[in-house]
């Protein structure tokens, strides 16, 4: 009798004789025996499954969609903004498990424009565009409940402080310059890095690798404190979203008639999206501002030279990411005998497939040459949002009341539940100075009173 | 009019346009994305299973709890051994069912035996569909012979991700999107011989089979 290790080592030796049969003679199979009275069966496959969900998810999407703009410009009501957040939460992230999104569906987007081949699923094309149009005329709403990942985040948001504004603004660029790291990815077929850096993902679907698990968490735990850490700080869709609602034909209005500048609404307000209004100029603060736009404006030109260039020069370390150039490089380590090991799972699965090495060299390089534009394209982005960031810092606006930002407000409602004015809309005072006890004197009206006496 | 009325009216103007133009350029590209789909099929991730080296990924890194990946028998390819390398642990203490001598965790391939002559006896592995993980222990071990197991998304579960998290932990790239209407693959090895069944006309699943994979062709 054979002991265990013997029949192992007889194993390995009877594979070892058999793939060095298979590889002088390719593929010498024990042959398939036949039998007199039993045919060779066929594995059935499965059929794809056709449901109704596609059409479905456009649906309840639009529903969403619909419900939120509601809520937020005709009802104004945060409990029910609340409660479409929860739900949206539910269906979207827990029930759907965040898949399709919309912030996932910009990647798809870029390839389909970008590659011939690839044909976008109808469902994706509507998750990209249904938002946009809704942005386009009823401001951030696809935010405010409808998005899985907003809901999250607005729901942990208890403790939140202010966000000064100098690191604000400068984080809010690392959003703009994430999306375009994610459409050029996408677009060369490199990764569709959204989808893997969701911090959410892995609460929707209970399952996930530990990077994406602690990534998310200290989202969530930062959330705690920061109102919306990803969606104001790295959201790529909300970049966008941001730059729609600008030019949006209405959007969230705090008090319903006129302001009474108690400051109330600047002080809830999670993601410091309510500006005061602004001082009265001086003739130095005037003098002032003028020097910042001519500065800006000079810089401008220097900032997306300078980003071209480091755009241009970060080609070849972004065109590492790509499965092809990857492989190549692996291979030409191995064939050089420079590698660490003799061979990779995945060099090993190439050399199979019998491929020549010099086609994958050729396509390893054609995807670099690519990435020279796509790295160049980055550049040129990231310069530009950084320079036209600074030319609209230096931009002054008037403001006689307290409003939202047209960019930053993600139209979540809390302002509604504590607007005085509103309180009165809604009946439930009288009139605002029944308010007034909690309303301290506002220190920005006090300075701007004052200011408007001396001046 | 004053100044910040006019002020305003530029404003309104401007976003008005950009309204007007957004929804055009959102149009069009609706336009221009649904005309592409037209005339080509949406697409399906699927393993070749020539590139596959059943490393264990699938099992694990599958957004589902149980993953959509699944071992599949091609019976055409099997020998019908009697000492199969993936039915048996390289360990065994004797050739028969005992779940000490099973390389599979889930005891979801079943052995049969067929028929004995010559003194050789057959036997065919069937794949429990129901109790497989797809974790290619067993592909693994075939793979030593003539390799007739092989990994397979099944579409009845796949839930077709954005970015399969499969393919993103594949060490050899054996992920690849195949047509909506094609979305099997079967080992170049195979093709030609489920072609031929199929040729022959007997076996209707054959038949099926085929018009469902995509080959290179």
């Amino acid at each position: 009798m054979f002991k265990p290790t013997s029949k192992f080592l007889l194993l390995i030796l009877q594979s070892v004789v058999l793939l060095a049969f298979a590889s002088c003679a390719v593929a010498e199979l024990i042959p398939t025996p036949t039998f007199s009275d039993h045919p060779i069966p066929t594995a059935s496959v499965p059929d794809v499954d056709d449901s109704i969900w596609p059409i479905l998810d456009i649906a309840i999407l639009l529903a969403a969609l619909s419900a939120a703009s509601y809520f937020t410009l005709v009802s104004r009501s945060r409990r029910n903004l609340l409660v479409l957040t929860i739900g949206s939460l539910l269906w979207f992230g827990f029930w759907r498990q965040g898949c399709v999104c919309s912030i996932g569906a910009t990647q798809n987007v870029s390839l389909a424009i970008f590659d011939p081949t690839y044909v976008i699923p109808l469902t994706v094309v509507a998750y990209f565009f249904l938002p946009l149009v809704f942005t386009l005329f009823f401001g951030r709403t696809f935010c405010a409940a409808v998005c899985p990942l907003g809901a999250m985040q607005e729901l942990v948001a208890v403790r939140t402080v202010t966000v000064p504004r100098w690191l604000d603004h400068s984080l809010g660029l690392v959003a703009y310059i994430y999306l375009g790291a994610a459409v050029i990815f996408a677009a060369s077929g490199t990764a569709f890095i959204i989808c893997r850096y969701d911090p959410f993902i892995p609460f929707f679907r209970m399952a996930g690798n530990t990077d994406m698990i602690i990534f998310g968490s200290c989202i969530l735990l930062i959330g705690l404190f920061v109102g919306r850490p990803y969606c104001r700080y790295l959201c790529p869709y909300g970049a966008i979203l941001r730059i729609l609602s600008c030019f949006s034909k209405w959007r969230l209005s705090i008090p319903p008639d006129s302001c009474i500048n108690c400051q109330l609404c600047e002080d809830v307000c999670p993601y410091g999206a309510i500006h005061p209004p602004t001082a009265v100029q001086t003739a130095e603060s005037r003098k002032k501002g003028k020097r910042q736009l001519v500065a800006s404006l000079v810089c401008a030109p220097l900032v997306l030279v300078a980003f071209t260039w480091l755009g241009n020069s970060l080609a070849d370390p972004l065109s590492e990411w790509h499965p092809v150039v990857r492989l190549a490089e692996q291979m030409r380590l191995e064939e050089t005998g420079n590698a660490t090991e003799q061979s990779t799972d995945a060099t090993d699965a190439f050399r199979a497939t019998g491929q020549p090495v010099d086609q994958l060299y050729q396509s390893a390089i054609e995807v670099q040459k690519e990435f020279r534009w796509l790295g160049g394209w980055l550049g040129i982005w990231t310069g530009l949002v950084i320079a036209i960031k600074l030319i609209h810092l230096s931009l002054r606006r008037r403001r006689d009341d307290y409003q939202a930002d047209r960019a930053g407000c993600v139209s979540c409602g809390r302002c509604y539940w504590y607007c005085p004015v509103e309180k009165v809309r809604l009946g439930l005072i009288e009139d605002v100075s029944e308010c007034l006890p909690i309303i301290d004197p506002p220190p920005k009206e006090k300075e701007r009173v004052a200011q408007e006496t001396t001046a | 009019m004053s100044e910040p009325e006019k002020q305003q009216d530029r404003r309104k103007f401007l976003a008005d346009g950009i309204r007007v133009a957004g929804v055009t350029v959102g149009g069009a590209m609706i336009g221009f994305l649904a005309g592409r789909r037209s005339h080509a099929a949406g697409t399906r991730w699927q393993i070749d299973p020539d590139r596959c080296v059943a490393c264990g990924n699938c099992a694990t890194y599958c957004v589902l709890d149980e993953s959509a990946v699944k071992c599949v028998q091609c019976f055409d390819m099997c020998g019908y051994c009697d000492i199969c390398t993936g039915y048996f642990d390289p360990n065994y203490k004797s050739l028969d069912t005992g779940a000490e001598n099973q390389l599979c965790p889930t005891d979801a391939v079943i052995r049969t035996h067929i028929e004995g002559k010559a003194g050789q006896n057959f036997f065919e592995y069937t794949i429990d569909e129901n109790a497989c993980i797809g974790c290619g222990k067993c592909v693994k071990g075939c793979a030593l012979m003539n390799g007739s197991f092989y990994l397979q998304i099944m579409h009845d579960r796949c839930v077709d991700c954005n970015e399969c998290a499969i393919a993103v932990a594949c060490p050899t790239e054996a992920f690849i999107n195949v047509p909506e209407q094609k979305p099997y693959r079967l080992k170049k090895v195979a093709v030609a011989l489920i072609e031929q069944k199929a040729k022959e006309g007997k076996d209707k699943a054959a038949k099926e089979l085929i018009k469902r994979v995509q080959t290179d062709e």
